[in-house]
């Protein structure tokens, strides 16, 4: 891994490759809340991310190594933290001095990893085989109907619902904390950690109010 | 007060150890928590059992050789304090108290509630000093004025007393409190630019070498901290790696 | 055997320590490599010397018997360390620092090393500063001062209440620096047992891994003793549990002489005792003595009602307080140096005028501090016209600024916020200016044995000055060791390493084995605790504040008597070959036990009062310390002829060609 051996840098890039997530998430957002408002916005945005070279052929492989770092890193830093303290407390009180969330990020972390699964199950795979395998003809108006249909089953409208609410919880304590990891700790990294916290909330309640608009509207 | 403690027992690094119940009575208010430990061995001595063996020197809050994980929380329940000026007017009559040794790999266990913490001490090996001379030839103390508030904050970061709570706080047992304290003395004050690149970098790479954890900002270092040490320190020592590592 | 000769070098005094580095011997840098130095101890003169003699080119050994070096003792020195700077233009020189100091010192020091010590003072601070010791900065970026008792200058510099600390992490770096060369090896958790000496020359020392148990054997060409002070004879002190004597003791029972060892320092603003459990004591700096005014009630009935809890003293009327240093030192009120400040307590709780529940206690109190502040402070920030409650919030906010670590610390120990209430204080034993006698060159008796810092005697006379320990610490190892070591070692460049295996080294260690053997192997009756207690008690009630012939002559017999019993019956659990702290602490009580004895021996010879050395036989009308210069004016250096009270006396006369000597006065 060579530049990220040191657990500084580690730490860095856990924290640059969580932002990087962030900001996806929020474009993420912004294109499916359309679909809440505007079928036609909605169809055309998505044609354009599903169609655009720029997007598929350099955005979206960034931003599935993007996934993978974060959480293989993940994965390993977790390992490494627990092969540090091989004899455990038998009694330990964590939650006298640190959140609850901050200290079960891996656990939040594969809830939304199990999400992922869920969601490239559910879109990607489907929107990859329909392109390049099947390479079907090019609809730009298919869109909105996809995503309607996926919210019928309640069971599947559940457990995003739930896996939004993780999210969330991993965003609260990750977004905030990336600012400390790569250094920025000041005063105006107070205002920007709050803007974080309420940035981890909003975001995935909208996601679910997004998920129970469609379940519910059709 | 009466009390039950639950102590681990630890014949020496490589035995196996186990929780052993005692219970005690006659504990006064005004009792250091090391001054009841004190009480406890009085009377293990005299039954003719060995006493628990535990760390504790200046018992003033300074030396930083007290530890203990005292139900769950380095240095116990109180805040800003070392155990040894814990004071069992903390403790209600009729209290079980857990006492284990700091846990971490880095610290492994001499014996009783006794860790090795020369692992810190490596740490500052590998860059914690300003290469000057102690010859006395250097220059007049006042010729480099220091802004207040520069000083004042590497006072703060300096006052770590390396006892290693922060370590045995973090749920991943990791050192970056403690070694971004030493880190930022330095970085602070304009004596300590010119080697500051070397510094940071080794002193981060013998603090991996120790096998600490990594710092995932749960922030519980800085609650548990006897001195109150900042996470800002942290911040401030990724600041100086990263620049050190643009640097090259 | 070296002999019993001072070694000061002729000349005026203002020249004697520059001439006499050019005048000794060096070794050049080649040499120095191939010639090995033991340290003992790691405090601020330990660490420093190691430090230095590292950076010159020679090999050093460490040993402290903590886990780290940086854990010595010298971590808790909280107020300052003087230097005669002047930054303040408030009239400072290396004489007027030199010259408080012999005053201090009550004339029983030597003129040429206290002065050499106010020569190098100032190196001390721009050695600190450049190494990044953080102290304390006015806005204008330079380096900040306060006073300390029994001077009428400013000279303290400090790093908040934590000066200790921060100087000896500097010493630590210093040290590190060497480390990591390879030029120091740092042995931590052992402990020295005994030095070796080859055809009497110190060659080594036997230490005792405190881990394993192991007793280990270390050669060398030197043995530098920086062991520290040896208050912890009374068992309760501000010292640290582990401060002991063995090191120093083992040195002065191979041959070197102890100097002195009745002067004792009683620190007056300690926290009081409160009750048998108690394990040490917690010093509160002097510093607090700047804005902190130390009184009792003046009518013993509200002495009384105070003490059964029936009047708080923020009830009491100004008038009806007695500000007593302010009384009876009119010229330094509150800043009248320790001892006398000490002895002014004792008195006035003797006569009943004590506040808390043992009558050992006084006020120190900070309302007329916080007032003070709070109003300049509010005028400085354009408040004219302040309440009475915004002063006290402006002030109380000033005094955190300045005290707010120590306050924090009083409120976790007694529970009261020293805020709203006047803090409690009593005088505990805090530091020793007795030890080791070593002459100019800091070399003991014994011929390559050096001892350095509190471990030797030479430089507080009976009486140390606040923030005069960290500077003679760091001066001895910093600035005037690594000279005066070489000037000896030069005649080592030829005899190549010291080999351990030899009868010496053979003799030293079965001595050892055989002593821990003996402890291990008593009756186990009591534990080590029990006879610690019992000679703190001892010593405290016979050999404290105020000592008279018969209760020093009681002491040398029971001292004797509880050594007695200690080897036949003590108690000592656990194996040698382990960790184990009782048989840690028993080696340690067992030097202690002998110690005191000689303690009481010194007290009883020296027919007068002087500085912490205070016999009630002899004093003024007034209660002051009286001396006798006709007949004491010399240092009492002790050889060991087996029993403590067995012990020959040497006498070094003193002589003062550059103070005139004069009763102490501070009226």
């Amino acid at each position: 891994m060579g530049i990220i051996s040191s657990s500084i840098a580690r730490k860095v890039a856990m924290a640059l490759s969580g932002l990087f997530l962030v900001l996806f998430l929020g474009q993420h957002f912004t294109i499916n809340l359309t679909s809440t408002f505007s079928p036609e916005t909605f169809n055309e945005f998505s044609h354009f991310m599903g169609t655009n070279f720029l997007v598929q052929a350099i955005l979206q492989p960034v931003l599935i190594f993007g996934v993978i770092f974060h959480f293989v890193m993940g994965f390993i830093l977790e390992a490494r933290n627990r092969s540090a303290r091989k004899v455990s407390y038998v009694s330990y009180k964590g939650n006298t001095n640190s959140s609850w969330v901050s200290r079960n990020m891996i656990y939040t972390g594969i809830v939304v990893l199990a999400f992922l699964g869920l969601h490239f199950y559910d879109f990607w795979f489907p929107e990859i085989a329909y392109k390049y395998i099947e390479a079907n003809p090019s609809d730009a108006t298919r869109y909105y109907g996809e995503l309607v249909e996926k919210f019928h089953s309640p069971v599947r409208t559940g457990l995003y619902v739930l896996s939004f609410v993780f999210l969330a919880l991993h965003l609260y304590h990750g977004f905030a904390s990336s600012f400390q990891s790569v250094g920025f700790n000041n005063k105006y990294a107070r205002g920007l950690k709050k803007f974080a916290k309420v940035y981890a909330i909003v975001i995935p309640a909208g996601f679910i109010f997004i998920a129970l608009f469609h379940h519910f509207n059709h | 007060m009466k009390l039950t403690l639950k102590i681990w027992r630890q014949e020496n690094a490589n035995a196996k150890g186990k929780m052993v119940t005692y219970p005690i009575d006659g504990i006064e208010d005004d009792m250091s928590f090391l001054e009841m430990l004190d009480v406890l061995n009085e009377e293990l001595i005299a039954k003719g059992d060995d006493p628990v063996e535990f760390d504790h020197d200046c018992r003033e809050g300074i030396c930083g050789a007290c530890s203990l994980q005292i139900n769950g929380e380095p240095h116990g329940p109180d805040r800003l304090v070392t155990t040894c000026q814990l004071h069992m007017r903390k403790f209600k009559d009729g209290d079980t108290i857990v006492i284990e040794p700091f846990r971490a790999t880095a610290f492994p266990v001499i014996k009783d509630l006794i860790v090795d913490r020369s692992s810190f001490d490596r740490i500052q090996h590998a860059g914690g000093y300003i290469s000057v001379n102690t010859s006395g030839n250097t220059i007049d103390a006042n010729s480099i004025p220091v802004n207040k508030h520069d000083a004042d904050d590497s006072f703060a970061a300096a006052t770590c007393i390396g006892c290693g709570a922060c370590v045995a706080a973090c749920k991943n047992a990791s050192a970056m409190l403690f070694t971004s304290a030493k880190v930022s003395q330095y970085a602070l004050l304009p004596q300590g630019q010119v080697e500051a690149v070397e510094r940071v970098e080794n002193m981060v790479r013998q603090m991996d070498l120790e096998g600490f954890g990594n710092c995932t900002n749960t922030g519980a270092c800085e609650i548990e901290c006897p001195k109150g040490i900042s996470l800002e320190n942290i911040a401030r020592m990724n600041r100086e790696y990263l620049s050190a590592t643009a640097k090259g | 055997m070296s002999a019993f000769k001072s070694n000061i070098p002729e000349g005026p005094l203002k020249d004697k320590w520059t001439q006499h580095k050019n005048d000794i011997n060096l070794v050049n840098p080649a040499n120095k490599r191939n010639i090995d130095v033991i340290v003992v101890g790691t405090g601020l003169a330990g660490g420093s010397a190691a430090a230095t003699l590292a950076e010159l080119g020679y090999n050093v050994k460490t040993f402290c018997y903590q886990d780290s070096p940086r854990r010595a003792h010298s971590i808790a020195a909280q107020g300052g360390i003087n230097a005669a700077k002047n930054y303040q233009g408030d009239g400072d020189s290396n004489y007027r620092l030199f010259y408080d100091t012999v005053k201090g010192g009550d004339y029983r020091s030597r003129e040429a090393n206290v002065y050499r010590l106010a020569e190098v003072s100032a190196n001390i601070i721009d050695q600190c500063v450049a190494q990044g010791v953080p102290f304390a900065r006015e806005y204008g970026g330079l380096l900040d001062n306060r006073s300390f008792g029994g001077v009428l200058v400013s000279r303290t510099f400090y790093a908040k209440g934590q000066t200790g600390q921060q100087l000896l992490l500097g010493a630590y770096s210093a040290m590190n620096r060497q480390i990591n060369r390879g030029k120091i090896k740092s042995y931590t958790r052992h402990e020295m047992m005994d030095v070796v000496l080859v055809d009497g020359k110190a060659r080594g020392i036997i230490a005792r891994n405190m881990v394993t148990g192991e007793i280990e054997r270390h050669s060398a060409h030197a043995v530098v003793l920086a062991s520290g002070g040896y208050g912890n004879v009374f068992f309760l002190s501000t010292n640290a549990m582990g401060c002991n004597v063995m090191a120093a003791w083992r040195a002065h029972r191979r041959g070197a002489y102890f100097a002195n060892p009745c002067y004792t320092q009683i620190h007056p603003t300690c926290i009081p005792v409160t009750g048998d459990h108690q394990s040490k004591l917690t010093l509160m700096s002097e510093s607090l003595r700047n804005d902190g005014r130390i009184w009792v009630p003046k009518k013993k009935e509200d002495a009384e009602a105070i003490r059964a809890g029936k009047l708080k003293p923020t009830q009491l009327k100004e008038e009806d307080r007695d500000y007593y240093l302010e009384r009876r030192y009119p010229a330094f009120g509150n800043l009248v140096p320790r001892d006398v400040a000490s002895r002014a307590a004792k008195e006035r709780c003797d006569a009943g005028f004590g506040v808390n529940k043992t009558g050992e206690a006084v006020y120190l109190d900070f309302s007329s501090a916080i007032e003070r502040y709070g109003k300049e402070k509010a005028y400085t920030s354009g408040h004219k016209n302040p309440s009475k409650e915004e002063i006290i919030k402006l002030g109380k906010e000033v005094v955190e600024a300045k005290y707010g670590n120590l306050f924090q610390m009083y409120e976790k120990i007694v529970d009261q916020n020293p805020y709203e209430t006047p803090m409690m204080i009593y005088p505990a034993v805090h530091y020793t200016m007795g030890g080791l006698w070593v002459d100019y060159n800091l070399q003991t008796t014994i011929p390559g044995c050096y001892a350095v810092g509190e471990a030797n005697f030479s430089d507080h006379g009976a009486n140390r000055l606040g923030a005069s320990a960290l500077m003679q610490g760091l001066a001895d190892g910093y600035f005037v060791l690594p000279y005066t070591i070489g000037d000896y070692l030069s005649k080592d460049i030829r005899t190549g390493k010291i080999s351990t295996e030899t009868p010496e080294f053979d003799a030293a260690e079965k001595d050892v084995k055989d002593r821990i053997a003996r402890l291990m192997n008593a009756s186990g009756q009591h534990s080590v605790d029990y006879y610690h207690k019992k000679l703190g008690k001892i010593m405290w009630n016979k050999c404290g504040m105020a000592r008279n012939e018969q209760g020093l002559k009681e002491a040398i017999e029971e001292i004797a008597e509880l050594r007695k019993d200690f080897w036949a019956n003590v108690k000592v659990p656990g194996a040698a070959e382990s960790k184990n702290a009782e048989l840690e602490k028993a080696g340690r009580v067992a030097d202690f036990l002998e110690l005191g004895e000689l303690f009481a021996k010194d007290a009883l010879h020296r027919n007068e009062s002087c500085g912490g050395h205070f016999r009630e036989e002899y004093q003024t009308e007034e209660g002051e310390a009286l001396r006798d210069d006709e007949n004491f004016k010399y240092v009492a250096a002790w050889e060991y002829k087996g029993e403590p009270k067995e012990a020959q006396l040497h006498k070094e006369d003193l002589e003062f060609k550059n103070i005139e000597l004069k009763t102490r006065s501070y009226k």
